[in-house]
């Protein structure tokens, strides 16, 4: 952040990226739509599964094809274990900008823990998983993994009582974060800011209830947004541990609901597409993750363009800094949860 | 919340029931180990490296039986090179996102397995450094001739021909393959043996189809031209019968 001060106040503030760029959009458009997968995972490293998701969903409106059951179920599952570990982690690094060095987070990091095994044990890989196929997943979950997924889940409430009661009744949080780095309705909405955070500015919007891409419909859930027309980093940190329990209702309701079945429609050897656009959005941890893509009837998509979350939530971090002490920049720029790997793509 | 400082109070009970818990509760202590252990590829220690050069390929370490690392080539029971199942199609080569492998085919055709002489690769080289674990050279392979290894520990000193694994490196028996991913091998062998069983299948239908065709084709013949028609009998069908319909999938590749 290139920071312009007054004293102790931020006067000015650029957020200064594009250290971790890759060129992403112009590497697909170079290679076959399969082999821009993998790339997905390394968007956002910290929710891999909901970025193959948000490209499969793209893909998938290019051609016509249907998803078998256990895999949208499947594909439920694993987008909202993906938003514990996201939400888990995110809490615990914005703990730790705020001084709690490392309790906070450890804790977090022991519980993503569990989650993470289980994404091995179904994908390979803990972290860069590569499970989605355009028309299903890659492979079925080996054997027994569906009652252990009910264990870490059930045990999961348990962790997070007490972690609300570890952090937020605590003195120190409720006095760094109430009132800091506010965010009105109007700038959110005009920003285009999506996820947790617009909704801690107190608008009513999740893709999973407006799109209800998926299987979303047939889940019950609530969504958390603050009823104040001003959101501050409290409202973003609570938005967060709220929709964690959010996403532990829809687990459960997921884990009863699946069946089994083939994980894989049937898509052919090539995936060729015909001549036409698509832009697949989810909502990711992060916010409204969408991909965009033109197809020209060959094997590669002529134009590949990604949404990202991250970096469009961060513009408003000026807005949100400025008048503020330069010790609370730091807390606002981790209440906006951006992973650099998805700013720069 | 009613007196200053009771949140905090809260909190700190918390942590000192996890400090207290995390000697007893397995919950709540959940990272102990580095690596499982797979009964006899691991180290003594976590952490041993290898030490001497060359060595490094060893399969010593490993960890849970569901991750993958690194590709290999398999082959079959005996000798490496005369039993492996790459043909060099060089498919992995087109598809691999981050193009971290190189094949060169080779001039001449081997016969592998019993199956018809086939290209082997004369070179099939892939890079640490680039790999990205992906997985996708796996699933586009048509032969199961490239898997995934869970071999983890493959740093070296060297920056160039070290971190470039050569073809004899890479190749591993199925066997290995089944100590270290027992469940994905068990499904891989199964699929193969029933495409094989399938195969064979087709093919007898299809020799037995064409058979019968030829039979009622000569006798049709044999009838219409009455006797001279014996003697140009049997050669007429056995080109029939020779050509095997080829299998779907090696089609695309040819």
């Amino acid at each position: 952040m290139d920071v312009k001060l007054d004293g102790e106040t931020v006067v000015d503030l650029k957020p200064v990226f594009g250290y971790l760029h890759r060129n992403h959009e112009k590497l697909a458009e170079n290679m076959s739509y399969l082999a821009s997968m993998p790339f997905t995972d390394r968007l956002d490293y910290f929710n891999s599964m909901t970025n193959n998701w948000a490209y499969a969903l793209a893909a998938e409106q290019l051609i016509e094809i249907e998803i078998p059951e256990r895999a949208e179920y499947l594909r439920v599952i694993m987008a909202e274990l993906t938003r514990l570990v996201n939400h888990v982690s995110l809490v615990g690094f914005f703990i730790n900008d705020l001084g709690a060095l490392g309790t906070p987070l450890l804790y977090a990091f022991r519980e993503r823990e569990k989650i993470l095994d289980l994404f091995e044990q179904a994908s390979g890989a803990r972290m860069m998983c590569n499970y989605f196929r355009f028309g299903g997943l890659r492979c079925d979950v080996p054997e027994g993994w569906l009652d252990r997924t009910r264990d870490v889940v059930d045990r999961f409430p348990k962790f997070l009582d007490e972690y609300e009661k570890l952090l937020c009744e605590n003195e120190i949080i409720l006095s760094r974060t109430q009132g800091v780095g506010n965010l009105s309705r109007e700038l959110a909405i005009s920003a285009g800011i999506t996820g947790p955070m617009l909704r801690a500015s107190g608008v009513n919007y999740d893709i999973r209830k407006i799109d209800q891409y998926g299987i979303y419909d047939r889940f019950k859930f609530r969504v958390p947004y603050s009823n104040s027309d001003v959101g501050d980093c409290y409202d973003r940190f609570m938005v967060r541990m709220h929709e964690m329990r959010e996403s532990i209702g829809i687990l459960q309701q997921a884990l009863v609901g699946i069946d089994d079945g083939p994980i894989m429609g049937n898509t052919g050897k090539v995936f060729k597409p015909a001549k036409a656009e698509s832009y697949g959005r989810v909502e990711a941890p992060k916010g409204e993750l969408g991909f965009y893509l033109v197809a020209d009837g060959t094997p590669k998509p002529y134009r590949f363009r990604v949404r990202p979350p991250s970096f469009i939530n961060l513009t408003v971090l000026r807005d949100m800094c400025i008048g503020q002490q330069v010790a609370d920049a730091v807390i606002i720029l981790g209440s906006i949860d951006i992973v650099l790997g998805e700013v720069d793509r | 919340m009613s007196i200053l400082g009771g949140g905090i109070l809260k909190g700190m009970a918390v942590t000192l029931k996890n400090f207290v818990g995390s000697y007893f509760d397995k919950e709540r202590l959940t990272t102990k180990e580095y690596a499982w252990k797979a009964e006899d590829m691991l180290p003594e220690r976590a952490g041993d490296y290898p030490k001497e050069e060359g060595e490094q390929l060893r399969d010593t370490t490993t960890v849970t039986h569901y991750s993958r690392n690194f590709p290999m080539l398999l082959h079959d029971k005996g000798e490496p090179m005369d039993n492996v199942r790459c043909v060099a199609c060089q498919i992995c080569e087109r598809e691999c996102p981050p193009q971290c492998i190189y094949i060169e085919k080779s001039k001449d055709k081997k016969e592998r397995g019993g199956n018809k002489a086939q290209f082997y690769p004369a070179t099939f080289d892939i890079d640490v450094s680039v790999c990205m674990s992906c997985q996708i050279c796996v699933e586009v392979c048509p032969f199961d001739a490239i898997v995934m290894n869970s071999q983890f520990e493959l740093s070296t000193p060297d920056r160039f021909g070290g971190l470039l694994l050569r073809r004899d490196d890479l190749l591993k028996s199925n066997d290995y393959y089944h100590k270290i991913h027992p469940e994905e091998a068990a499904a891989r062998d199964k699929r193969i043996t029933d495409e094989k069983a399938a195969k064979e299948a087709k093919k007898k239908a299809a020799e037995a189809a064409k058979k019968k065709a030829a039979e009622a084709k000569a006798k049709a013949e044999a009838e219409a031209t009455a006797k001279p028609g014996e003697s140009a009998d049997t050669p007429a069908t056995e080109p029939h019968t020779k050509p095997t319909p080829k299998p779907k999938k090696e089609d695309g590749i040819e």
